[in-house]
């Protein structure tokens, strides 16, 4: 048994906080509702007032973690290093993603509105990127992140949709719109089962993600799932929109609490490790010590 | 090439943080920010119980994730292995800070001093705006090394071109020099010793290595 102080053990990181949060949870569902919003606005469905509510939560994301830079009027360096760097590959997206959707927004949907979806979809594979890059938290740096990220924002994002499919204008879309929320819960279901199944990190980082598990898994992932489910192909039409948009409300809530956990709270360093133990004054090495773990 | 490194041989370290406070002293780092600290690691149950004494700090890695991750070009990477960081480029993002595996970077977002919120006269003196909300870090005291090169010295044999820790050392524990010479300090001793690197499994190639036993003559773990 390792005995340690805080000093040795893993601590929880403080450079990113409930601010950077956002950033993963307006660019996630936002990005999510850009692309449900060009697929539905291509069955007929009003594509502004989705995509409008999609660039305000990616840009309130972004003005979210631009207040936790130390220099915010050295912002525009951020641009500087996209050779590597996956924050500004996102930076550098964000600029076309918004020309892109104020286009679609001004010709309401057509074919900037599939413009805006592709840079959407890079956005998020851009923010997936970044956490896996990550490479001092050991519940981010898993490879295994990357799916999770990007299946609870497209969840996130149709959850939306469904939500506003309760809406008059948007209600002959409800049942496809649910159909596909309840495909992707299960997709974001099987990513965050294998995910954590598979991550190795510290026990105060593991901490934190069981216990929002049964919230954001079993209610946020599989009943939201049945939910919509039944919304898309059991419930009568009177029930179905409404069904549907609870089962989204559920979605983008567990998603948008499994993304504060992650990233406010089980984001705890490497800590130290000793692959063995020096030569002291017993005369023999000693054993490994990989404190916090 | 050039590969700047260090060893800290665990076997003299005593944990007496003179490292430590050379370091402060030399970089006139804020109190709460330590660029070369020693954990005091305890393991083991009675009577069986080891108590190791560890310098850590910015491992300068051949495969630096702090500045893959830079979206700046604020921290770089010299040819001699040394990780820089650009106070002037730096936006202060932390995601230097959570990129490290080695927990060696500091952002301080308003100055602190020792004494009472009021800067001592030295701390007057010596304090740097340009430090506040951005990343740093321990720069191996690049700047002694630059200009005791410039001067002819080698770095880890004479002291004015050492870094302050290792000066410092009242143990011998820390060993500074050019990996890629065989004939360095450094390398002598990495060549006699059992050693290993903090997370190598990450991939950092770190320039710190942690001497733990002697090496028999043949090359082998005498123990």
């Amino acid at each position: 048994m390792n005995r340690a102080t805080d000093q040795i053990e893993p601590w929880h990181q403080t450079n990113w906080d409930a601010r950077a949060a956002a950033n993963f949870i307006g660019g996630g569902s936002g990005t999510g509702l850009l692309l449900a919003a060009a697929a539905a606005q291509a069955a007929g469905a009003p594509y502004w007032p989705l995509a409008l509510a999609a660039l305000v939560l990616i840009a309130v994301g972004l003005a979210c973690v631009s207040l936790e830079i130390g220099r915010p009027w050295r912002a525009l360096n951020v641009f500087l290093h996209p050779q590597t760097s996956w924050m500004t590959r996102e930076s550098m997206i964000a600029v076309p993603l918004f020309a892109a959707g104020a286009a679609a927004l001004w010709q309401d949907g057509g074919a900037y509105a599939w413009v805006t979806a592709a840079f959407a979809a890079a956005f998020l594979w851009c923010q997936a990127q970044i956490l896996k890059a990550a490479k001092g938290i050991p519940a981010w740096r898993a490879p295994l992140v990357v799916p999770l990220i990007l299946s609870t924002g497209l969840a996130e994002g149709v959850g939306l949709l469904a939500v506003a499919c309760a809406l008059p204008a948007t209600h002959a879309f409800a049942r496809p719109a649910s159909l596909a929320l309840a495909v992707l819960l299960v997709a974001r279901a099987v990513a965050w089962w294998v995910y954590r199944a598979r991550l190795e990190a510290p026990r105060r980082s593991l901490a934190p993600l069981d216990r929002a598990a049964p919230l954001f898994h079993r209610i946020g992932s599989w009943i939201a799932a049945a939910l919509a489910a039944i919304a898309a192909l059991l419930a009568p039409d009177a029930v179905a929109a409404p069904l549907g948009a609870v089962a989204g409300a559920i979605a983008v809530a567990a998603g948008w609490q499994l993304k504060f956990v992650l990233v406010a709270r089980a984001g705890f360093n490497q800590g130290f490790a000793l692959p063995r133990l020096p030569v002291r004054g017993s005369g023999t090495p000693g054993a490994s010590a990989k404190p916090g773990w | 090439m050039t590969r700047w490194a260090m060893a800290a041989d665990l076997r003299r370290c005593i944990g007496c943080q003179t490292c430590t406070a050379a370091c402060r002293q030399a970089n006139a780092t804020p109190p709460e920010v330590q660029w070369r600290k020693v954990l005091d690691i305890e393991t083991g149950e009675f009577p069986d119980v080891r108590r190791s004494f560890v310098p850590v700090g910015c491992m300068h890695c051949g495969v630096p994730p702090c500045e893959h991750v830079c979206p700046t070009t604020a921290t770089k990477q010299r040819v001699d292995g040394m990780v820089t960081i650009d106070y002037d480029l730096c936006i202060g993002c932390g995601y230097c800070a959570v990129a490290c595996p080695y927990q060696a970077r500091h952002i301080v977002h308003r100055a602190r001093f020792a004494w009472n919120g009021e800067p001592a006269p030295d701390e007057r003196a010596r304090f740097d705006s340009e430090r506040i909300a951005v990343a740093t870090k321990c720069t191996f005291c690049v700047d002694r090394i630059d200009a005791g090169t410039a001067k002819d010295l080698k770095p880890g044999v004479d002291p004015e071109a050492t870094p302050a820790c290792v000066n410092s050392c009242i143990a011998g524990a820390l060993v500074f020099g050019d990996r890629d010479d065989p004939a360095s300090p450094l390398s002598k001793l990495l060549a006699e010793a059992e050693h290993f690197r903090m997370h190598e499994e990450l991939g950092t190639d770190p320039g710190m290595y942690y001497i733990v036993d002697s090496l028999s003559p043949a090359g082998e773990r005498a123990r």
